[in-house]
């Protein structure tokens, strides 16, 4: 039984059927990464396993508990299952150490002094403990992206879902991002992705799942999936990214 | 024809240099506009000075009005220095400078013209104030009556302010309210919105005057133990009950601007609906919706005055017993004197916080 059971998943937005059946297993400390075009549904299935947004069918499992439909304790499992967005997403009107300490304290009902101590020495780890007097928008995009990232892990999540986090920034930023994500995976934390850096994917992956309109087309470990594609869908997907110099 | 033979120069020929454009007839445009605006100024002081039959202080405010209106004068007399120089350096050929010279000038004109324009309108004023004897002056700004009446408008004004205070709290607290209600999800709220929904449509649409004669007179009628209750509460009632509709509005609209990213991302941490809306999207909301929140609040402010016709003893109710015992509206004057002077730092003090906060942002 793997740790995070996603099953025959299927998400619509009225006639617009986005997932047709989705089924991904993720085991503790595993890193998977989604590839795929734009609108080939990796954002939504992200969305859908911290059920930002609600599925149509099947069924998403945590440690075996059922997550997904009615019943379930969202606020709960959004404690287990941290995500990081493409476009940040921090509070402008908290500085980056309110932001980072809001969830410890609110939900988790730590002390201030605690979850201010963890949240530096997380912002440490990122190198932004300095900022952390900061508001977001005085910040650049790199070092929004990483406050979003701590704040994700200051929940101390077990389950880490990122939705294209380098897309929105600037290329010489990317790097820090993604930096800190191989620490992330080096340091075993399971994680979901969503991206378009395949390089990067390469890398830390140790499953890749090419999504094409809605449904899985092919899966594997990243040296199956980049060097040897099977599936005609996926070596047009893979030569159209190396044609824009993306690999 | 071909498009190389379109820009050919037998067709398009070069430029010709521009020239200078004149100087002097704007410049004397100008003398004679700032000419006639010290005639009439000078006729306004000595009006001034007649209507207060020679005080010393009418004189001194006329003659420093006469000074400050030749001001125009000194850009004239630049404008004609320039209006000479650019012959000077046209004679010469020197075109570049002449053509400076010459904008310098016509600024210089301009300048004198919108300062000259701003002296006609005021004496103007003036000028009308103290047409027909003194007839306005006298209606309007009788200083005798500002002074027999003072001491109980400013009394009188206090409850508007204490009223309005009252009233812009409570507004804040139930105008939210009724917006949270108006925005609570899925069916389970439904009833509520709907609520909302209604009692928004209905103060919004019913005339603030009419609220206020329905609860003040109304209330004691329907429960009388309510009968010896200050009238002026109930005021605040009425005031409360009706600007609390417009200010669900404001709220909603800053709580729909906030753009639902920043709900899912509090949501994603764990936080839940109540928490969302307290620690995320009510702070933001209302840093958005202070400038609109405050011009409700003016023109609550500027409400405080129906409650005269509630027999309520605020400063509009006082200036018009006044008004009836001296045949005079000056009170009045001093009551809309009274409003200005508090409403325009509340102005100022918006604008503060809104760049207070832009400033803390970065902006």
């Amino acid at each position: 039984m793997a740790f995070l059971e996603i099953h025959e998943v299927h998400k619509s937005y009225g006639h617009n059927e986005v997932l047709k059946g989705v089924s991904l297993n993720v085991e503790r400390h595993e890193v998977v990464c989604l590839i795929g075009a734009s609108g080939s549904g990796k954002s939504t299935l992200l969305r859908c396993v911290n059920a930002l947004e609600e599925i149509s069918s099947g069924d998403i499992r945590i440690d075996g508990d059922t997550v997904s439909g009615a019943g379930v304790d969202l606020n709960a499992l959004r404690r287990d299952v941290g995500i990081v967005f493409q476009s940040y997403n921090l509070f402008p009107h908290m500085s980056v150490l309110e932001n980072v300490t809001l969830g410890p304290t609110r939900i988790e009902g730590l002390p201030k002094k605690e979850a201010r101590e963890r949240a530096m020495a997380l912002l440490e780890s990122v190198g932004m403990a300095e900022k952390a007097q900061a508001y977001p928008d005085n910040l650049s995009g790199g070092q929004q992206q990483r406050v979003a990232i701590v704040r994700a892990l200051a929940m101390q999540p077990r389950v880490m879902l990122l939705d294209e986090i380098t897309a929105a920034l600037d290329p010489e930023l990317v790097g820090d991002v993604l930096e800190i994500v191989r620490k992330l995976a080096e340091g075993g934390l399971t994680m979901l992705l969503a991206t378009h850096e395949m390089g990067f994917a390469k890398e830390v992956a140790s499953q890749v799942c090419f999504l094409d309109k809605g449904s899985i087309c092919e899966r594997g470990s990243a040296q199956d999936i980049f060097e040897n594609p099977r599936e005609e869908r996926t070596q047009q997907f893979l030569s159209r990214v190396v044609k824009s110099g993306r690999l | 024809m071909t498009a190389s033979e379109l820009v050919s120069e037998e067709i398009q020929p070069g430029p010709a240099p521009s020239r200078p454009r004149p100087v002097t007839p704007l410049a004397a445009g100008g003398l004679l506009f700032s000419v006639v605006g010290i005639g009439l100024m000078v006729w306004a002081a000595s009006q001034l000075r007649d209507y207060n039959h020679g005080a010393l202080a009418a004189t001194v405010v006329g003659a420093v009005l006469v000074v400050v209106s030749l001001y125009p004068l000194w850009p004239i007399l630049r404008s004609f220095a320039a209006a000479r120089e650019r012959g000077a350096l046209l004679r010469d050929d020197k075109l570049v400078l002449a053509r400076r010279a010459s904008a310098a000038g016509r600024e210089e004109a301009q300048i004198a013209m919108g300062y000259a324009a701003a002296i006609v309108i005021v004496a103007g004023l003036l000028l009308v104030a103290f047409a027909n004897s003194g007839g306005i002056a006298q209606t309007f700004f009788t200083s005798s009556a500002w002074r027999q009446s003072f001491p109980q408008m400013i009394r009188a004004f206090w409850t508007n302010i204490w009223v309005s205070a009252v009233a812009q709290v409570l507004v804040l607290a139930f105008g939210l309210l009724l917006a949270i209600m108006r925005m609570l999800p899925g069916r389970a709220g439904a009833p509520l919105r709907l609520i909302a929904l209604v009692y928004c449509d209905i103060f919004r649409a019913i005339p603030a005057i009419v609220t206020i004669l329905l609860i003040v007179f109304g209330i004691p009628l329907a429960f009388p133990t309510t009968a010896h209750w200050p009238p002026v509460w109930l005021g605040i009632l009425a005031l409360t009950m009706t600007y609390s509709a417009y200010v669900a509005e404001v709220y909603r609209a800053g709580l729909s601007s906030i753009h639902p990213s920043q709900s899912a991302a509090a949501r994603s941490l764990g936080l839940s609906y109540t928490q969302t809306l307290r620690t995320v999207l009510v702070p933001q909301a209302i840093r958005r919706v202070i400038p609109p929140l405050l011009n409700d609040f003016i023109s609550l402010q500027k409400d405080t005055a129906l409650l005269s016709t509630a027999a309520i003893a605020e400063v509009v109710l006082t200036s018009k017993l006044w008004e009836a015992q001296l045949f005079n509206l000056s009170p009045v004057t001093l009551a809309a004197a009274f409003f200005i002077i508090i409403t325009l730092p509340q102005a100022r003090f918006v604008d503060y916080l809104i760049d207070r906060d832009a400033r803390r942002r970065g902006h």
